[in-house]
């Protein structure tokens, strides 16, 4: 199948990606490129098969509930572009 | 014969007998990158104060009679996506620039504990994406064979400085063939551990189901000291398998009796480059010479291995890329500009009356994530982003991605059933010898079908080795693939070690730089 600008458009949002124009064309032909090679999984007989999500089906690992030291605030703060002393900074999110 | 002409098992000895130091070491290799960086760009990132200073610690510590690590001193260079504590870690990335991790790596630990010396952090492809380390957002790594050529990718900075001389053991990543798949253009050797074997604590993520660490070297006895040296249980990584870590340095040596490998059919099918192909089969003879026995098999899902994994690798990366939002760490668009556009956007639309677009605009916190993505981020990551993002979104998640995992259990079988009657599947890494800079970069879909050999193995998330195994008429280096069951790296690396006992394919040096 086709991808249409308009499907680009909306993925960028739903990607938190701003494209130019010039890349929103270039997107679209190459990812219709892209989408229309991995398609041919369709022909592949998967019925009954169950989904394979990881190499290593691990289930439930659990550590004991012990306490020990975290990231101390200032380092985990430290690589922020904005922050106060504690707290990440971000724009206003409901208003001025 | 210089000391970088030695391979890191002999350096290691010398170091134990101290006939050379570690500050030698170092010297010897810091000069050469000096001398040679500048055309192949290997390095992100170097400290030769840091390394001499830790260097003549290590030396110090011998001198005294005090117990050394298991690397005694050997220098070694890290790709730049594992987090080191204090030293930049970007990924090649721009939105991760001015990331000064909080801590390091597991990997980078063990490698601390093991009292290995780090040279520097290698270039790559942004974020690992990409098989020629083009799309590092820095600048592009040479193949020291012949520097108009691609080094291979992602981990193309870790191959090159190991092909030049620069460093006697790398560090790398793989997830769809990130370290086989460089190995075989620079000529060494890499190793693709089992997932799980190595602990992906620290380790940038982009795959979270197919991301390996392993090590490359100019052996397999070389890789084998290093793989002993980051391998095992980590409770950090839920992942990784709490296994016993097998002395692979020791054992590297002992030859294999009985070996049984298998020759899959659709590995040799159109595509392939006949010189490659001729070398590969020229390898499979010296290993009947050495008492192997060679079936023919068929994997016949193999063929949808690069469809399977361009589904599932942007699908876990545009998760895993979600975190660079501009808020917590790297890059953050200039958010007066940002506020200022949006404002201007505004205006625009109420003069004209456009309440459609006026209820789709932005608000400024979606804003701020949009424009520090879309500048910090290189045109693959975008691309892979796109892809994952569409191919997870409501109404094609049942079509691409679940289908997908489907088929990457049909690839798994394929594994399985040929492991009940081979040890070993052996092959070509690349369907191609390195490619030139520039040649592919306009096609992303050519890159990826140049992954064919390599992605079904971190689908199936078993291990494999590159090592050299010839070279083209042009005298560009070709690797041939083992690929090992789960978790038996221990025959694997003695089965490359058996091969490059009887031939001398590794020992080969580019003339760069003059005789080493």
């Amino acid at each position: 199948m086709s991808l249409t600008r308009a499907d680009v458009e909306k993925v960028s949002l739903l990607g938190r990606l701003r494209l130019s124009e010039a890349e929103l064309d270039t997107m679209t032909t190459q990812l219709t490129r892209v989408v229309g090679y991995v398609e041919q999984l369709r022909e592949v007989n998967t019925d009954g098969i169950q989904p394979m999500a990881h190499a290593v089906e691990m289930h439930n690992v659990f550590r004991d509930d012990a306490l020990a030291p975290s990231l101390p605030r200032d380092a985990a703060l430290a690589n922020a572009p904005k922050r106060d002393s504690e707290c990440y900074r971000v724009p206003a999110v409901l208003g001025e | 014969m210089s000391l970088t002409a030695h391979s890191a098992a002999d350096l290691l000895r010398d170091l134990a007998a101290r006939k050379v130091s570690s500050v030698e070491l170092v010297n010897a290799y810091a000069e050469r990158i000096r001398r040679l960086d500048g055309q192949i760009k290997a390095f992100l990132h170097v400290d030769f104060d840091a390394a001499l200073a830790r260097a003549k610690e290590i030396d110090g510590r011998r001198a005294a009679g005090k117990p050394v690590g298991k690397l005694g001193g050997l220098p070694v260079a890290i790709k730049d996506v594992l987090c080191t504590q204090g030293i930049k870690t970007t990924c090649a990335s721009k939105i991760l620039q001015n990331f000064v991790p909080p801590y390091d790596a597991t990997v980078v630990r063990k490698l601390k504990e093991a009292d290995a010396v780090i040279l520097g952090k290698t270039n790559m492809d942004e974020f690992a994406m990409g098989g020629s380390t083009e799309n590092s957002a820095y600048f592009k790594t040479t193949n020291p064979w012949d520097t108009s050529r691609v080094p291979g990718g992602s981990s193309g900075g870790a191959a090159a400085c190991l092909a030049a001389g620069m460093a006697p053991l790398s560090i790398g990543t793989d997830t769809g063939g990130s370290i086989r798949q460089p190995a075989a253009f620079c000529g060494v050797t890499g190793i693709k551990p089992t997932y799980g074997r190595v602990s992906r604590y620290g380790l940038v993520a982009f795959a979270s189901s197919l991301d390996q660490i392993g090590p490359l070297g100019r052996s397999a006895e070389d890789c084998a000291l290093l793989l002993e040296a980051i391998a095992g249980h980590d409770p950090r990584d839920s992942t990784s398998a709490d296994l016993p870590v097998p002395e692979y340095a020791k054992s590297v040596s002992q030859p294999l009796a009985g070996l049984k490998l298998g020759l899959v059919r659709e590995y040799f099918g159109k595509g392939l480059d006949s010189e490659i192909e001729a070398a590969v089969r020229e390898a499979v003879k010296v290993y009947q010479s050495l008492g192997a026995t060679v079936k023919e098999l068929s994997m016949p899902h193999s063929k949808y291995g690069i469809a399977t994994y361009y589904i599932i690798a942007p699908s876990e990366a545009s998760s895993n890329l979600a975190r660079y939002d501009g808020v917590h760490y790297g890059y953050r668009t200039d958010e007066k500009a940002m506020l200022d556009e949006l404002a201007a956007e505004q205006k625009k639309y109420e003069a004209e009356n456009n309440t459609k677009k006026l209820a789709d605009l932005d608000t400024p916190l979606i804003r701020l994530y949009r424009k520090t993505r879309a500048e910090g981020f290189g045109p693959e990551v975008k691309r892979r982003i796109m892809l994952g993002t569409y191919t997870l979104s409501a109404g094609y998640y049942d079509a691409y991605y679940l289908k997908a995992l489907k088929v990457r259990r049909l690839i798994r079988q394929d594994y399985d059933r040929a492991f009940e009657e081979v040890d070993f599947l052996v092959g070509p890494t690349t369907p191609n010898p390195a490619f030139k800079l520039g040649e592919k970069t306009d096609d992303p879909l050519a890159m990826y079908l140049e992954d064919l050999y390599t992605v079904t193995l971190n689908l199936a998330g078993l291990g494999g080795i590159s090592l050299p195994c010839g070279f083209t008429k042009s005298g560009l280096p070709i690797g041939l693939q083992l690929q090992c069951r789960p978790f038996d790296e221990e025959r694997l690396l003695r089965a490359a070690a058996m091969y490059q006992r009887a031939t001398d394919w590794h020992t080969k040096r580019p003339t760069i730089g003059g005789k080493e």
